[in-house]
């Protein structure tokens, strides 16, 4: 399935945005390393989806504008998207600080959500459970810990990003991510204060050996959104949708199905 | 040219076997690592030193800033120099730090600022700093903010300075209803305000602009960093349509004298060594976390080949001129050309570093004082100038 790489202006950000596929509009929001791929995951959603994947603003090929400060910020900036597209009945799915932003969305205005589905999600604290501090992970340290099958991280690893475009790209998302995640560390501490507002059917998806977000936040959310499921992938790491793949469209697609009666 | 005396006051006790368990002197070295009882000696050894080069006849003492870590154990500098400016009589107190950007109320610095500028009847010199990485590690202040808070944090302490009060301040980090600092600057309008920085051009643009003519402080870079940003300085200031004067020029390099090349290479040789490969240890993630330089300097550390991290010698540092060291004559030479060559006016030498015992580091200030600095007094005697930082400016 082809997908088309454009270019759209919202909120006054140059925002790049990859589409293909149809049927029930699909958004994904990326996490700290950006979307800067047609992924096989978007391409087997894509068969029965019309799947939206913008960067970020402050990401990958997407200005940084200058009223970007906060996570809330993205927030509106993405039901700014939903309206700049006409979209309705969108189903989010939003993969660590991209899920954060989805429930940050969520909790502003769900009307046009058909779903919500956090990966691994950013955004609340559980008091003793400190997540681990990335901003010191040494590169070879980052891609070891985002993955359960080290032989994934192997394959990273033999292919860092070589070109300026790519390295260049590679410290904007950094910077972005310490922009919205510094302090307080990858939470806003009102965020779970108002998580009963979201009243769209909510699945929460977590690896079990997630080094980056401990899989204790995955029951966590699932207990503050009313009426979410969560479901654990096993032997995987904080990117489901790399590391199990199949599954991981399965579980998204069935939910979306699921959502859709 | 005006000679400085500059302490880091670094915790020398520290046991030089961490790093077979910790990869940093900084942030994440456990402060079990720190003994009390040898800390209270350091500090009053290191106070004394400072003393000292009072009585010895420098121009100007030098304390610094850094935070949890053994690097230097000046967290809060103004006790440093408040405990300073009462035990000394005629050398400038120097304060570099403050690291405004870490703050949350930068009027703390106006207000320390102003107390040791009234106190001691107007020798305060004022530094503003951004701090180094690992500061924002050490305090969770945002590195993506750093630019913004600094400079809104000096514009409110400037203004808090020479503008009556109160007044209000309406800023994006920063709002206050009520400013309105008491004590007033004792040197008017304000005290000489010093910039270090390890070499920004974005940081030299804005020092040299002339509505702030601040000196620009050079810390611990190879001379040949020195000579660029110097001329660099000086050529925009010239692009403004003025010249700065050696007031606006600072450097700040560890040294050693002693009676021969080679008795001070080897008595300084394990101490300059324990200050680059174990007090300044850190990954590059600590001592970079993101934002905290732009896009563009980023990515210009990132293809040099950085030299953070691996092992440098008393000869690697001493080729680069990084570490001034040698007979008293040698000195004289190296700082003569140095100066004349790149037209600096204030010197600032690092005379304790690392684990420099006290008795070197007392040996090493009187050689200083007494062979190096008459002579180059006498040699760089520079047109008298007003107090550095264009006081008024």
């Amino acid at each position: 399935m082809p997908f088309r790489d454009t270019t759209e202006t919202i909120a006054g950000c140059k925002t790049r945005i990859m589409r293909g596929g149809s049927g029930a509009p699909l958004l994904f929001l990326h996490g700290a390393n950006g979307a800067a791929h047609w992924l096989p995951f978007m391409e087997a959603l894509s068969e029965r989806y019309d799947v939206i994947v913008p960067e970020h603003p402050g990401f990958g090929a997407s200005d940084m504008p200058d009223w970007l400060d906060n996570i809330g910020d993205l927030a509106f900036f993405y039901l700014d998207v939903i309206d700049h597209f006409g979209l309705d009945r969108v189903n989010v799915v939003g993969q660590s600080i991209g899920g954060w932003v989805a429930a940050e969305m969520a909790t502003r205005n769900d009307s046009k959500l058909a779903s919500l589905i956090l990966v691994a999600a950013a955004g609340i604290r559980i008091v003793g459970v400190r997540k681990p501090d990335m901003f010191l992970w040494s590169p070879e340290e980052t891609v070891r810990n985002l993955f359960h099958d080290q032989s994934l991280a192997e394959k990273a690893l033999a292919n860092p990003p070589s070109t300026d475009e790519e390295q260049m790209v590679m410290l904007k998302n950094r910077l972005t991510t310490a922009k919205l995640g510094w302090q307080p560390r990858l939470y806003n501490p009102d965020l779970e204060k108002w998580l009963h507002r979201i009243s769209v059917p909510t699945l929460i998806l977590w690896g079990d050996n997630d080094k980056v977000i401990q899989p204790e936040y995955g029951p966590a959310w699932a207990d503050r959104i009313p009426g979410a499921r969560l479901q654990t992938f096993a032997e995987c790491g904080h990117l489901p949708h790399v590391e199990k793949a199949d599954d991981y469209v399965a579980s998204v697609s069935s939910f979306i199905e699921e959502s859709a009666r | 040219m005006k000679f400085y005396f500059m302490h880091l006051m670094p915790y020398a006790d520290l046991d030089p076997d961490y790093d077979q368990k910790y990869n940093s002197a900084w942030i994440t070295l456990p402060n079990s690592y720190y003994d009390p009882e040898k800390g209270h000696v350091l500090y009053n050894r290191y106070l004394d030193e400072l003393e000292y080069a009072d009585q010895l006849g420098f121009d100007g003492v030098c304390v610094n800033e850094h935070h949890q870590n053994a690097y230097g154990l000046m967290p809060i500098p103004a006790v440093t120099a408040g405990a300073l400016s009462r035990r000394t009589r005629n050398v400038k107190i120097a304060v570099l730090g403050r690291a405004l950007p870490l703050l949350n109320n930068p009027l703390v610095v106006a207000e320390e600022f102003t107390m040791l500028d009234n106190i001691t009847g107007g020798r305060l010199i004022a530094g503003f700093v951004r701090g180094i990485g690992a500061e924002y590690h050490a305090w969770g202040v945002n590195p993506a903010e750093s630019h913004g808070r600094f400079h809104e944090a000096h514009d409110l302490i400037v203004k808090a300075w020479t503008e009556p009060g109160p007044f209000t301040f309406e800023g994006k980090y920063y709002d206050f209803e009520y400013v309105n600092t008491w004590p007033r600057p004792y040197q008017q309008p304000r005290p000489p305000i010093w910039i270090p920085s390890q070499g920004s051009s974005e940081t030299i643009d804005w020092a040299s602009h002339p509505s702030r003519k601040y000196t620009y402080l050079q810390t611990f870079t190879p001379v040949s960093m020195l000579a660029k940003y110097m001329k660099m300085y000086k050529e925009v200031a010239e692009g403004h349509g003025y010249e700065a004067t050696e007031d606006q020029l600072g450097w700040s390099v560890p040294l050693y004298v002693a009676e021969t090349d080679e008795i001070a290479r080897r008595e300084a040789q394990p101490h300059i060594e324990a200050f680059l490969n174990k007090f300044l240890r850190m990954p590059k993630e600590m001592l970079l976390p993101p934002g905290y330089l732009s896009l563009k300097s980023m990515m210009g550390v990132m293809k040099a080949k950085s030299s953070i991290g691996s092992k440098q010698t008393i000869d690697s540092v001493m080729e680069k001129g990084m570490f001034i060291c040698g007979s008293p004559a040698t000195v004289r030479e190296k700082l003569e050309q140095y100066q004349k060559e790149i037209g600096f006016g204030h010197l600032l030498t690092l005379l304790q570093f690392g684990t420099l015992p006290a008795e070197l580091t007392r040996k090493n200030m009187e050689i200083y004082a007494k062979e190096v600095m008459p002579y180059l007094r006498d040699k760089t005697a520079a047109p008298a100038t007003a107090a550095a930082g264009g006081a008024g400016g």
